[in-house]
């Protein structure tokens, strides 16, 4: 009867595979293409004298920063302390966000009041917590920290308010009548269940986190990607300063991809969104 | 409004015995901005071990909310409703609920839908592995344990629910027209397979359907339901020994005149009595 969905579905499947390295290929390729030429043209520019060295670096120049700091170990440092930075900032946020969201998703109260303090806090940039956390925290890691959860920990909260919404009653009602008490519900329907929901507010949260840091650590000098951006500054080093810029992009885009990207196809997956 | 056929014997025999489940002058009322919905007017149901019964009703008779208040999903307004013995307060893995629509959990594979309810029991891995194993295979969906439940069919999905409803064990099955959205072969089909299941578990079924054929094809008892308000307006004895095929002309004979008693309460209930033609 029924069994031919799958029998159909399994080879399809594959071909969907097989159809996409290819197309990958030629995306890259096309990618590719595009960024050679705006580094070939950025050289162009660079070379025809109409800005300074230090005021726009020929690609060479950025490159040499970018193997310069590999070779003496300040980059890897530097991606180190902000990756640590960011990831215990991103953790934090991510427990309490999923905490204070599901309470806003579950009781109408706290949505009214809490929601609309965390909606508001969203309207303020989180280096803005900079000062009070230096204050409160001195010129420490935890100083910091605090800023990229204050970063982050909005978009985790509002889309986790989301998720629970976006449960459908009627599995709720199947945990129920298999017996789940209020906790097992929590963690065998309702935490599952807020996962499609919430991939997107985590990217944002992510992506909120890091530029937190890097506003951080570019205003409250103690190593990480943002103080090497800076120091570059001070000693006049634009090709240094360029060539963090592109570190920041990259890890950037790596995270997105690589973290997030995996996330949302296994989400596809198994929801079965296309 | 509604008087009651007398009980048959079988009937008075069996409440003799404990009844599992027992309901008593239960009624429910929904209250809306304009007005309010007799839901269920004065029920009264017990059930056996090991009993199969079909409500069978026009859809908005309330026969899902009577379901509902025995799986503890909703209160009763006034009446007794017990269950073993004890009254009925909140939904329990005693009585799990085979639902209408897919309530299944997409982030888990078929397996692991059918090991949530031994997880939330506490048993451990072992146990719940020769469990899982046992009801896949009585529905037949042992090779598609690893599937996701948006690559199954609808009659698969079904017979997944009916498979993690099973391996909790539930002293009471509650099924809630769970083959309504079917189409007709997938259909014949699972009630086959159900009257299969039911000879070899020994379950106790209360079964809501507004199909009359698949009522009286699963049931020991039929349970004619009318509404506004919800009551029980006559019982079918069903002694035709299983396996029961559709077109014996003994389910035909019933079927038929559960039919007549069905639609002579429901033209009656819309005023329409004596143009009865489809």
């Amino acid at each position: 009867m029924a069994t031919d969905v799958l029998e159909v579905a399994l080879p399809s499947r594959l071909r969907r595979t097989i159809d996409g390295s290819t197309d990958l290929i030629f995306k890259i390729l096309r990618i590719g293409l595009f960024y050679v030429g705006l580094i070939l043209v950025w050289h162009l520019v660079a070379s025809a004298g109409i800005w300074e060295d230090y005021q726009l670096p020929p690609p060479a120049d950025v490159w040499d920063s970018l193997r310069r700091s590999w070779e003496n170990g300040r980059l890897q440092d530097a991606i180190q302390t902000s990756m640590e930075r960011l990831v215990i900032g991103f953790a934090i946020s991510f427990v309490i966000g999923i905490a204070i969201g599901a309470a806003m998703g579950s009781f109408k109260y706290v949505d009214e009041t809490v929601g609309s303090l965390v909606l508001g806090c969203q309207s303020l940039p989180s280096v803005c917590w900079l000062p009070l956390a230096l204050l409160w925290f001195g010129l420490s890691e935890q100083a910091i920290i605090f800023v990229v959860l204050m970063g982050s920990v909005g978009s985790i909260a509002i889309s986790a308010r989301d998720g629970v919404r976006s449960i459908p009653p009627l599995l709720k009602r199947a945990g129920r009548t298999l017996g789940a008490n209020p906790l097992q519900m929590l963690r065998y329907v309702i935490l599952p269940g807020m996962i499609p929901s919430m991939v997107q507010g985590l990217k944002l949260g992510w992506s909120f986190a890091w530029r937190s840091l890097m506003a951080a650590e570019l205003l409250y000098v103690s190593g990480g990607l943002g103080f090497l951006l800076q120091f570059g500054r001070e000693l006049n080093n634009i090709s240094q300063v360029v060539a963090v810029m592109l570190v920041i992009v990259a890890i950037g885009v790596a995270v997105d991809r690589v973290i997030f990207g995996r996330l949302d196809q296994w989400v596809r997956e198994r929801w079965g969104l296309t | 409004m509604v008087t009651f056929a007398p009980a048959p014997a079988a009937t008075i025999e069996r409440r003799e015995r404990q009844p599992l489940l027992s309901l008593s002058g239960v009624a429910k009322r929904f209250d809306t901005t304009r007005h309010i919905t007799v839901a269920l007017h004065d029920i009264d149901l017990e059930m056996a071990h090991g009993e199969f019964v079909c409500v069978v009703g026009p859809s908005g008779c309330g026969k899902t909310t009577l379901l509902n208040i025995v799986a503890g999903l909703e209160k009763v307004d006034s009446g007794e409703a017990s269950f073993a013995g004890r009254p009925i307060r909140r939904p329990g893995p005693e009585r799990v609920v085979v639902f209408q629509e897919n309530a299944l959990f997409p982030w888990l594979n078929v397996r692991a839908n059918v090991e949530l309810g031994l997880k939330i029991k506490g048993l451990n891995r072992r146990e719940r592995r020769s469990l899982v194993d046992r009801y896949l295979d009585l529905v037949n969906l042992r090779r598609f344990e690893k599937a996701f439940i948006h690559e199954l069919s609808g009659g698969m999905k079904q017979r997944v629910q009916l498979a993690r409803a099973l391996a909790v064990e539930p002293q009471m099955l509650l099924m809630d027209e769970p083959f309504a959205a079917l189409d007709a072969q997938t259909r014949d089909i699972l009630q086959e397979e159900l009257q299969e299941i039911w000879q070899r578990t020994g379950a106790t079924i209360l079964f809501i359907t507004h199909n009359v054929r698949e009522a009286v094809i699963l049931a020991d008892r039929v349970l004619v339901m009318t509404p506004q308000p919800g009551t029980f307006k006559r019982e079918f004895v069903v002694d035709i020994p299983h396996p029961r095929s559709f077109d014996s002309p003994h389910v035909v004979e019933l079927a038929a005149d559960v039919r007549a008693e069905l639609q002579h309460e429901v033209f009656v209930a819309s005023g329409e009595d004596g143009r009865r033609g489809h």
